[in-house]
């Protein structure tokens, strides 16, 4: 089962440049949660921080017992134990094969013998759909097998927490689609807490049942998936939605002459396009912590975009506004 | 990251990094005694840090016994005392050569091979991604690292030590017109085995301030494959001038502790 965590406070730095600041959340038990952010606002710091990699300024990050923000180096260890984390580019060991990397963490970790990792590593291997390739070096493969090479390192030792840094980063749109199909899939079979930083619109507005966005060196939001995609605040709308309008500027956010001459040429953001259909395991039974399509909407009041929880919503950010300007 | 951390210089800055390094020689110490010892991966670094450094130093040694037996000869000449030649030949070499060609292998080749190693595997994050699945890397590969250094320096140090000695021989006795005799009997008149005690221990600390100076700046490479290089440089330029420091303050410390052969 997966384990909670709970981050108060938060707040991180380099050099008297703060990178966010009292960040508060809890990432439920067994959920999938996305966080997002423009590029550089501190989402894969916020990934390491909640490994322990790095240290926050200021906070505390709970998990079980421990508090990851003030424990001991060997106390980090030891909690360090419940995590898989899925980096970048992988990180896999580029002096070992794939078979051996994936091995790493069962003969580091535990009394096995050859003959069960072996049935352990293959089966994870099978899982990432790396049959095949498990002598080859990580220079000898492509990003994607690495990346899911990477996964299947990090699922080895059944871990209770998964992070992923980026996991659609440099895949193509079919890659990614699997990619996250495996995500859903592997939430449902392990119940697992899941968190996964990105900046792909397609995965969190399909994938998570928590959204959060990092935005001008704070938590802007975090709330349910259907809170977030029903939100009028002009950050998380146009965030979500990929468009230009808005407060997120190219370089940062915009200052307030921009936004006032935004204003005067009349722009103004489209209407909130319909929220897709959660992705569902590829099984077709529920996972443990999914709600029920529109539940949070109906609980709460909020009439979700017209045309929301259709089976034919398109997923691509965009293509709700056209289809809306092409019946206008 | 690193790079915009410190936007204006501070003058505490020399004095941090200095703390640093030895903060970071302080935990591979305490990491030093932890179980289970990796030898694996200290056979396999020792083999390759042997690798990279025998035949350079061998190389190396040849023409630095010649060079000392070319100013000795010449200089012994001088005092009309060549019977003594062989003995200021072992003395020299064996005392000051041997260490200092040792110091040079062991940080230009054994070091800067350790640091790009440790600096590829930070930028890549193969570093964190053994800190997440539970693993120290100062415990998994500093410490086999450091110890495989100081193991190789010990056995470089007694290679050039011979060849050393064998290559001032040769030129003292061939080229020079020496007579082989003199030169061999004279061997212990002025050398004595502290010398070549001290000199191990001399190979041995080069080998623990070259692995550790080189562990430090690999691990803490960053900015891609340019921080991966310029960390290789640092490390070099830093081991050796911590070496050539270390070694003068214990041929200091030596002379008072054992008095010279006759005094």
């Amino acid at each position: 089962m997966g384990v909670e965590i709970r981050v108060e406070g938060l707040t991180k730095s380099f050099g008297g440049q703060v990178i966010w600041r009292d960040v508060t959340l809890t990432l439920p038990s067994g959920e999938i949660n996305v966080m997002l952010g423009p590029s550089g606002t501190g989402k894969s710091v916020f990934l390491k921080c909640l490994v322990g990699l790095l240290k926050p300024d200021r906070g505390h990050i709970y998990i079980e017992s421990h508090d990851l923000a003030t424990c001991g180096e060997r106390e980090l260890y030891e909690v360090r134990k419940l995590f898989g984390v899925l980096f970048q580019d992988g990180a896999l060991f580029g002096s070992m094969n794939l078979y051996d990397n994936v091995a790493f963490p069962l003969r580091e970790h535990t009394r096995r013998s050859e003959s069960e990792i072996r049935s352990i590593v293959m089966e994870k291997i099978e899982l990432v759909g790396l049959l095949g390739a498990e002598r080859k070096l990580p220079g000898e493969i492509s990003g994607g097998m690495r990346k899911r090479a990477g996964l299947a390192r990090a699922l080895v030792l059944d871990p209770q927490i998964m992070l992923f840094d980026e996991p659609d980063s440099g895949l193509d749109p079919v890659r990614t689609a699997y990619l996250n199909q495996l995500i859903v899939d592997l939430n449902q079979q392990t119940g697992a807490t899941f968190l996964i930083v990105t900046h792909d619109i397609n995965t969190a507005r399909t994938v998570p049942d928590n959204i959060g966005l990092l935005y001008h060196r704070h938590l802007a939001m975090f709330g349910p998936r259907e809170m977030c995609l029903c939100s009028e605040e002009p950050v998380v709308r146009q965030f979500l939605n990929a468009q230009r309008i808005g407060p997120i500027g190219m370089a940062e956010e915009k200052d307030a002459d921009e936004l006032a001459a935004e204003a005067a040429s009349g722009a103004a953001l489209p209407p909130l396009p319909p929220i897709p259909l959660q992705l569902e395991p590829s099984n077709g039974l529920p996972r443990y912590t999914q709600r029920p399509a529109g539940q949070w909407c109906l609980a709460h009041g909020v009439k979700p975009p017209p045309g929301s929880f259709q089976p034919n919503v398109s997923t691509a950010p965009g293509a709700a506004f056209a289809a809306e300007r092409g019946r206008a | 990251m690193r790079m915009s951390e410190r936007s204006s210089w501070q003058p505490t800055a020399p004095l941090r990094a200095t703390g640093n390094l030895f903060g970071f020689a302080l935990d591979v110490f305490r990491a030093l005694p932890r179980r289970p010892f990796q030898w694996r991966e200290f056979l396999q670094q020792a083999w390759f840090l042997a690798s990279v450094t025998i035949v350079p130093t061998a190389l190396v040694a040849i023409p630095f016994g010649a060079v000392i037996a070319l100013q000795v000869g010449g200089l012994i000449k001088q005092f009309g005392a060549q019977s003594f030649a062989g003995a200021a030949m072992v003395l020299a070499v064996v005392r000051e050569a041997a260490p200092i060609a040792t110091a040079l292998l062991i940080a230009g080749a054994g070091g800067s091979a350790i640091c790009a190693d440790l600096g590829s595997r930070k930028i890549r994050e193969e570093l964190d991604a053994m800190r997440v699945l539970g693993i120290d890397p100062l415990h998994r590969l500093v410490v086999p690292r450091v110890l495989g250094a100081m193991f190789v320096a010990f056995f470089l140090n007694g290679l050039v030590s011979v060849v050393g000695v064998i290559g001032g021989y040769i030129f003292n006795v061939i080229l020079q017109g020496g007579t082989p005799g003199a030169y061999l009997a004279s061997f212990t008149a002025l050398a004595q085995l502290p010398d070549l005690w001290a000199g191990e221990i001399k190979a041995l600390v080069f080998g623990l301030i070259a692995g550790i100076v080189a562990s430090y700046k690999g691990m803490n490479a960053g900015g891609g494959p340019k921080g991966v290089g310029d960390a290789v440089n640092q490390s070099v330029v830093i081991t050796f001038m911590l070496l050539f420091f270390a070694n003068f303050v214990m041929q200091a410390i030596y002379f008072q502790v054992v008095p010279p052969k006759g005094a």
